[in-house]
């Protein structure tokens, strides 16, 4: 179980937070200007990167926000969260060490 | 049916072996260790259990030997060493319960077949209901399963207490159990000895099983793959089929596909041995938990799965002790059982909850992925069906309904069952 | 009362009592503080168990968690599955028996509580031996928040199991004083009793306390029998200590075989001598202080066999001193003995070759195969693992964040070197914290004699060795599992090169011990066969639990009731009161029918259902998602969310509405009443209200974060009663003196707020079952007022209340589907014949561009229709399929569809069903078959609103 920096928040439990899958998916800006391949690839197709993946996170259990992550989908570590709608972040500006998010 | 070519003397004194606390052994040899050749008619990636079935059915059915498996680690060290083991074919939809059943028949034929020990007990499997509609969604796939010409049947809770005794059916509970489905052909194997058993046999017929061989890219020239790269060389191939469970999406990533999977991790765990309680396997979706007793005695078990993408083979606690709560509350007789051992395996899931298997848009690549958590029970049906497709080019009509085009034109093969959320 | 095998003067059990136990049914007598296995051990009993494959009998091998041998099943007071009789502590009364290999559970409820604390500290140290000690006392110097777990009941560790002194005076002194130090100390807890057993992310570590089991049937049944401690730990110092390993040679796996330091561990925590005769076998010095100590306390030494060709020479002249004959350059090769050993055949051992063998006659034969670190945390941590050539064992590399080992969990072995590694782990903790830690004076240790290295040896050769099939066949690797070198060199004849492979082949590793006592040797013994570096070849990884973990401390006190909260409504005691049987949706209870006496739930629904249809009837509805919309772009979102025009909505009127998910599949639907011109109150199905609720955020937060909107669920801050049928306007009229009731002034689908039984309430006019109904709303603490008034004006009319099953029969008589029942996650909202709820004139919403896609515009899609089973009494199970031929062909039988609801109505005076048929729209009217019992029922297929089409009934 992890220890989740909510940007909100602060940390918090793994079992406050329910996953969202990826990040920075946007809803088409016409659905209808697209084929039925591309639709397929909006609705169904999300990346699956071994290493860091930028992915959504919502504090159910607490302030009900829903935030990005960038995490590490091989060893779990969280690189960075941050609100949605803040600039992206890199896994070197906000790398989290055990210190640096207290 | 191998004998210990010799076994200690046991002296005086001694106590009777508990029954079935001992395993057949392995035979004497399994496989050679090759180094890779230049080049192969076709190369699998993946030395699991779905790799390993495959290369072996294109020998026996098609011919086809001039084959290598590829295995970034030790054969059948990913998923198929870390399921629970659970076989059985009582899945909704027609094309679901095709190819499971294809595979369920092959496995009832497969310690002769592999002239292996496999272990395969079909000591039935329940499928639990705790709601109303629990029921509805069970008994419909038991009216499917029937006209399917699967075994399958409705139990009430005084009968799912006769065949498994230990199951609390009082309506004290949280959530009663209400009734179960019950396929009696359904059981379980001892996954080591199928992976051997299959890889031993595709040895046999000079198929190179090569280890600690990671594939770092696919050779695609004009639409066509060439042969693969990997950390012991290139390789050229005919064919190339990916078999790679939790990492397909890595693979075929390499050829520029995309595929609609998500791969998360999904623990298990295991007890110390104990004298035989659980005659079956029961599953409950609703509560989160299935367990079988396995040969020697161990309880074994599956647990939910993690919620987020990870490729690091561990689990969160909070998931083990949940399903801790909810087996104590169906079977509250395992109270001083102890875990013992927990894993994690990486399932790589589909929007639908059903595989895909066939062609890709690259010719001569074919893909077989998004088994979630049903791979293991499959492993010879859809070994048999995707060694079809790589030899004649072709889906075999039981892997034909789980095209990837089926995202684009909506023809799902929807196994969530009644959990009509859709994220 | 003493007992032969008890040295005097020696160990730590509480001598002034005695307590009785019975093993393998004979009764024997201990004292506090002893496990099982020393007591056993005190009476002289060695032979507790047999070996699982070949029923041997085994003995005790190691004094603690390592123990592979000693498996016991507890029968009283609670029968409990194979625990180490190392690891058992004794109680009067305990019942104890040997396992070969299978425990058995009770049949009896555990009625023991069990429980989960949380902790959360700055540092947390794993183990209080010397090493855990002193980087607690140097880490609780600063202040910082510490825990100190520890496995045993009393700290001190190896300190506990050795002679060795601190400033000159016994080394438990040093103990008692810095515990004493610690308890000053309000930041530090200090947990005995407790095995951390799991390292997971972000520094949490998973800890069970075993807080009443050495109470025995003493034990408070109002203490939790075990607890399990999340310890959320900034810091983690791995001060696990090492386990001995022990080397394989013919017949290691006598009874009265032991490790070296466990048998120290006998004598000095215990005060047992394992044997009167002793045979020493070791590779490294650190067999000798045992050897000395068990001599002085009056053990005969026999022989110590030294595979080293060169044997310090304080170790060979303090034998010397005690007549002790030292074999340097030789090895056991094997053993004699049945019940127990008797003989040890030592040999010259020089260049790979056996010299001729000499019997020692001996009932203990102490052996040492070298030491190796206990990682299992560490590397569960992710910490990362090197071989150490010159010890034989994996020892630390690389140390993640915030995880570090300190004393022999690291290598390091000697007393004055774990003391100071502690205080440095300690320090390297604290100042990854940003505190500094003040100099920490450590106590004096003895001399430090000048010792050797050891060497590394695995395996004996065998004097078998070279005959046929018998290479390694008695020489035990993982005695748990009866695991032979024979068995190693079968795995890597057959072709096996990755230890993980062997371990599955073998089953080594496998059992209760996770192999501490036969990992390092199945790697050794794999790359002396395979010619490889052990290095190359590496160890199995390593996972949680690091000990077995009984199942009911991990389910805690989710149990039962606690399995799963139970919601229940406002007017829940009220139900129950009156008699109703309840359905769990979700984690709520609602009442499902309510019998009266005799009535079967049919009888009950159907009385249920005619109230409804011809009188009134009341039900508790309040379990229905609410969730409140307010903002200025609230029509905007609800437009986008759901697949009609929400945003047109009046103030004062009410729409129904169905939200897809982006695949165009039903997903959810209910009532959207407009509150205010910015403020909009929707329903949700009972079991999706929180799905919805964050499907509805998802959008807002992360794809239109521009609207102005928020969200909030009011599910369990409102009542609500659907008060429904032909007299509910009466009914309502009296409770509600301010409304007009009449169809002009509230017509259907508006709402309006008013007085009901004197409590502000909001009414609706909405219907889920085609009859007048009104749907009264108050704030949840006035619910049981309203409700029990309405009651009250309903007597009268004979007002009847109804449950959820016959609530599903009025809702399916008008083909209102339920989500969930009527849908699967297939089923589009056409599909449903709702094409009248998805707009035209919407440019987009969540679903629709799905709804273009080839599947769905496929004219056989399956469509939800009513079926009228030919015979009027057979009620069509739900679930059940549907063919096209009256005859059941061979399977595969091709199916069109399910029946999705199915009842006996008591308006139609018939059975009916929905179903969701393949064409089936088209199909109307036609004649279709459901297989039942092996023969088929004839069904007609109709438009699916079976009862009053004209909706005639629903202005009363």
């Amino acid at each position: 179980m992890q220890l989740i920096t909510c940007p909100w928040c602060g940390d918090r439990e793994e079992i406050e937070f329910h996953y969202g899958g990826q990040a920075h998916v946007a809803y088409p800006e016409d659905p209808y200007a697209l084929d039925d391949e591309q639709w397929a690839q909006y609705v169904f197709f999300r990346d699956n990167p071994k290493g860091p993946f930028a992915e959504r996170w919502v504090h159910a259990a607490g302030c009900r926000r829903w935030f990005n992550a960038l995490r590490d989908t091989v060893t779990h570590e969280f690189l960075a969260v941050h609100r949605a709608g803040a600039e992206r972040p890199s896994p070197t500006s906000t790398a989290k060490g055990q210190e640096a998010t207290r | 049916m191998h004998q210990h070519a010799s076994t200690p003397a046991t002296p005086g004194g001694s106590a009777p072996v508990p029954p079935g606390a001992d395993l057949p052994d392995h035979p004497d040899f399994l496989w050679r260790n090759p180094d890779p050749k230049r080049s192969y008619d076709v190369v699998i990636v993946g030395g699991g259990g779905h790799g390993l079935a495959t290369a072996y059915y294109l020998a026996r059915n098609h011919g086809i030997t001039n084959v290598a498996v590829l295995e970034k680690g030790w054969l059948a060290g990913g998923n198929m060493a870390r399921n629970t083991t659970i076989i059985r074919s009582n899945y909704l939809w027609d094309e679901s319960s095709g190819i499971y059943e294809h595979s369920l028949k092959l496995w009832e034929t497969l310690e002769e077949d592999l002239d292996y020990p496999i272990l395969f007990s079909q000591r039935g499997v329940l499928n639990l209901a705790h709601t109303l509609q629990d029921i509805r969604d069970s008994k419909r796939r038991v009216y499917a399963n029937q006209l399917n010409g699967i075994d399958a049947e409705w139990l009430e809770p005084d009968e799912v207490a006769k065949v498994c005794p230990i199951v609390n059916v009082s309506p004290d509970v949280r959530y009663p159990v209400l009734g179960a489905t019950y396929q009696p052909r359904a059981g379980i194997a001892k996954h080591d000895y199928v992976a051997w058993g299959f890889a031993r046999r595709a040895d046999a017929y000079g198929i190179d099983l090569i280890q600690d061989c990671e594939v770092t890219g696919l050779d695609i020239v004009d639409g066509r793959v060439r042969g693969v790269r990997t950390t012991r060389g290139p390789i050229a191939a005919g064919k190339v089929a990916l078999a790679a469970a939790g990492h397909s999406s890595v693979l075929a990533g390499m050829a520029g596909l995309r595929l609609p999977l998500q791969s998360h991790p999904l623990q298990a765990l295991v007890s110390e041995l104990l004298e035989p309680v659980h005659p079956t396997v029961v599953m409950s979706n609703a509560v989160h938990v299935y367990v079988s007793q396995a040969h020697k005695g161990e309880l074994v078990m599956g647990a939910g799965i993690d919620s987020y993408n990870g490729y690091g083979q561990r689990g969160a606690f909070h998931i083990l002790e949940r399903q801790m709560a909810a087996a104590l509350e169906l079977f509250p007789v395992f109270a001083r059982a102890h875990m013992l051992r927990t894993w994690a395996g990486i399932v790589d899931t589909t929007p639908d909850a059903s595989p895909i298997v066939g062609l890709t848009p690259v010719a001569d690549l074919y893909l077989n992925c998004g088994w979630g958590t049903g791979g293991f029970k499959a492993t010879p049906g859809v070994g048999w069906c995707f060694a079809h497709t790589v030899a004649t080019g072709e889906p075999h009509p039981y892997n034909a309904p789980f095209t990837l085009d089926r995202f684009t034109s909506g023809a799902l093969v929807d196994e969530h069952g009644a959990a009509a959320v859709a994220h | 009362m003493n007992t032969p095998f008890r040295a005097p003067g020696h160990g730590r059990v509480d001598r002034g009592t005695t307590l009785s136990f019975t093993f393998d049914g004979i009764a024997h007598t201990g004292h506090p503080g002893d496990t099982l296995a020393s007591a056993l051990l005190a009476d002289g009993v060695h032979h507790v168990a047999h070996g699982i494959r070949y029923g041997r009998p085994r003995g005790v091998l190691a004094a603690g968690a390592e123990e592979p041998n000693a498996l016991v099943q507890i029968e009283f007071p609670f029968p409990e599955p194979m625990l180490t009789a190392t690891t058992v502590e004794l109680y009067e009364g305990l019942v104890a028996r040997g396992l070969s290999g299978q425990g058995r559970l009770s049949g009896e409820p555990d009625t023991a509580r069990y429980d989960t604390v949380h902790a959360h500290c700055d540092v947390l140290v794993v183990g209080a031996g010397p090493a855990g000690l002193a980087a607690t006392l140097a880490a609780a110097r600063t202040g910082a928040r510490v825990v100190l777990v520890d496995e045993l009941p009393e700290p001190g560790g190896s300190l506990l199991g050795s002679q060795e002194p601190l400033d000159g005076a016994p080394a438990m002194e040093w103990v008692g004083a810095v515990l004493a130090e610690l308890a000053e100390h309000a930041d530090v807890r200090v947990l005995r009793r407790t095995t951390a057993f799991g390292h997971y992310d972000d520094g949490l570590v998973l800890a069970l306390e075993k807080r009443t089991d050495h109470l025995g049937a003493a034990a408070p049944a109002h203490v939790s029998r075990q607890r399990i401690w999340r310890i959320r730990s900034r810091q983690v110092v791995y001060a696990t200590g090492a386990y001995e390993r022990p080397i394989a040679f013919d017949n290691n796996d006598r009874p009265g075989i032991m490790l070296a330091g466990s048998a120290r561990t006998y004598l000095n925590r215990f005060g047992v001598l394992p044997g009167t005769r002793a045979v020493v076998f070791t590779t490294n010095d650190s067999a000798y202080p045992a050897a000395l100590e068990l001599a002085d306390a009056g053990v005969r030494i026999a022989a110590v066999a030294d595979v080293r060709e060169e044997v310090p020479e304080h170790w060979r002249s303090a034998c010397a001193e005690r007549g002790i004959a030292v074999r340097a350059g030789h090895v056991v090769t094997g053993t004699s003995g049945i019940e127990r050993v008797t003989r040890a055949h030592v040999a010259p051992f020089g260049a790979g070759r056996l010299g001729e063998r000499h019997g020692v006659d001996c009932d203990l034969l102490l052996v040492s195969g070298g030491w190796n670190p206990a990682v299992a945390l560490f590397s569960q941590a992710r910490g990362t693992l090197r071989y150490d050539a010159g010890i034989g064992a994996f020892v630390p590399a690389g140390a993640p964040g915030g995880v570090r080992t300190a004393g022999a969990a690291g290598g390091t072995f000697t007393l004055a070197g774990c003391l100071a590694d502690g205080v440095a782990a300690a320090g390297q903790a604290l100042s990854a914290l940003g505190r500094t830690v003040p100099e920490t004076a450590l106590p004096v240790t003895g001399p430090l004699p000048h010792g050797a290295p050891a060497r590394v040896l695995w395996r004996v050769p065998s004097p078998r060795d070279g005959r046929e099939d018998q290479d390694g066949t008695l020489q035990f690797v993982d005695l748990q599992r009866d695991a032979t070198v024979s068995d190693v060199l079968r795995a890597t004849g057959a072709g096996l090169r990755s230890v993980e492979h062997v371990k599955r082949y073998t089953t080594i590793g496998t059992a209760h011990d996770q192999g501490r006592t036969s990992g390092v040797m199945t790697s050794g013994i794999v790359a002396e066969a395979l010619g490889v570096d052990v290095a190359e070849l590496g160890t199995t990884r390593f996972r949680p639990p690091a000990v077995p973990v009984s199942f009911a401390a991990l389910a805690g006190r989710n149990r039962g009731e606690l399995f799963d909260p139970v919601r229940v409504t406002a007017l829940h005691p009220w139900h129950v009161e009156h008699g109703a049987l309840f359905e769990n949706v979700g984690q709520w209870k609602r009442p499902w029918y309510y019998p009266r006496a005799g009535e079967t739930i049919e009888e009950a629904v159907q009385r249920e259902c005619r109230a409804a249809r011809t009188g009134v009837a009341m039900m508790d509805g309040s379990t229905l998602g609410k969730i409140n919309v307010q903002g200025p772009d609230a029509g905007v979102l609800l437009d986008r969310l759901y697949t009609n025009l929400m945003s047109t909505l009046k103030v004062g009127r009410v729409r129904y509405g169905v939200m897809c998910g982006v695949d165009g599949m039903a997903i959810d639907d209910g009532t959207v009443i407009r509150v205010a011109e910015q403020e909009f109150l929707l329903t949700t199905t009972t079991g999706n209200a929180a799905r919805v609720l964050e499907w509805m955020e998802e959008w807002l937060q992360t794809e239109w974060p521009g609207l102005r909107v928020h969200l909030t669920s009011v599910t369990e801050h409102w009542v609500t009663i659907p008060l429904v049928g032909p007299r509910s306007r009466e009914v309502l009229a009296l409770v509600a003196p301010d409304l007009d009731v009449s169809n002009d002034a509230f017509p259907f689908m508006s709402w309006q707020d008013t007085t009901v039984a004197g409590v502000a309430a909001r009414v609706c006019r909405i219907s889920f079952s085609g009859e007048l109904a009104y749907e009264v709303n108050v704030p949840a603490w006035y619910g049981i007022t309203v409700w029990e008034a309405l009651h009250a004006a309903g007597d009268a009319f004979s007002i009847t209340t109804y449950g959820t099953e016959t609530m599903h029969v009025l809702r399916a008589e008008k083909a209102y589907p339920i989500i969930g029942q009527d849908t699967d996650g297939t089923v589009t909202p056409q599909d449903l014949g709702m094409s009248w709820v998805v707009s035209k004139k919407k440019p987009d919403f969540v679903g629709k561009r799905s709804f273009a896609r080839a599947e769905n515009l496929r004219e056989d899609r399956k469509q939800l229709v009513g079926l009228l089973p030919a015979d009027e009494h057979v009620l069509l199970p739900e679930g059940a399929q549907i063919i096209a031929t009256s005859d059941i062909p061979a399977p595969p039988v091709p199916m069109l569809g399910h029946v999705t609801s199915s009842y006996r109505s008591d308006a139609l005076r018939r059975t009916f069903a929905l179903a969701l048929v393949r064409s089936g729209t088209r199909r109307i009217g036609e004649t279709l078959y459901v297989p039942l019992d092996g023969r088929t029922v004839p069904v007609t297929v109709t438009d699916p609103v079976l009862f009053d089409k004209e909706g005639a009934r629903r202005d009363g």
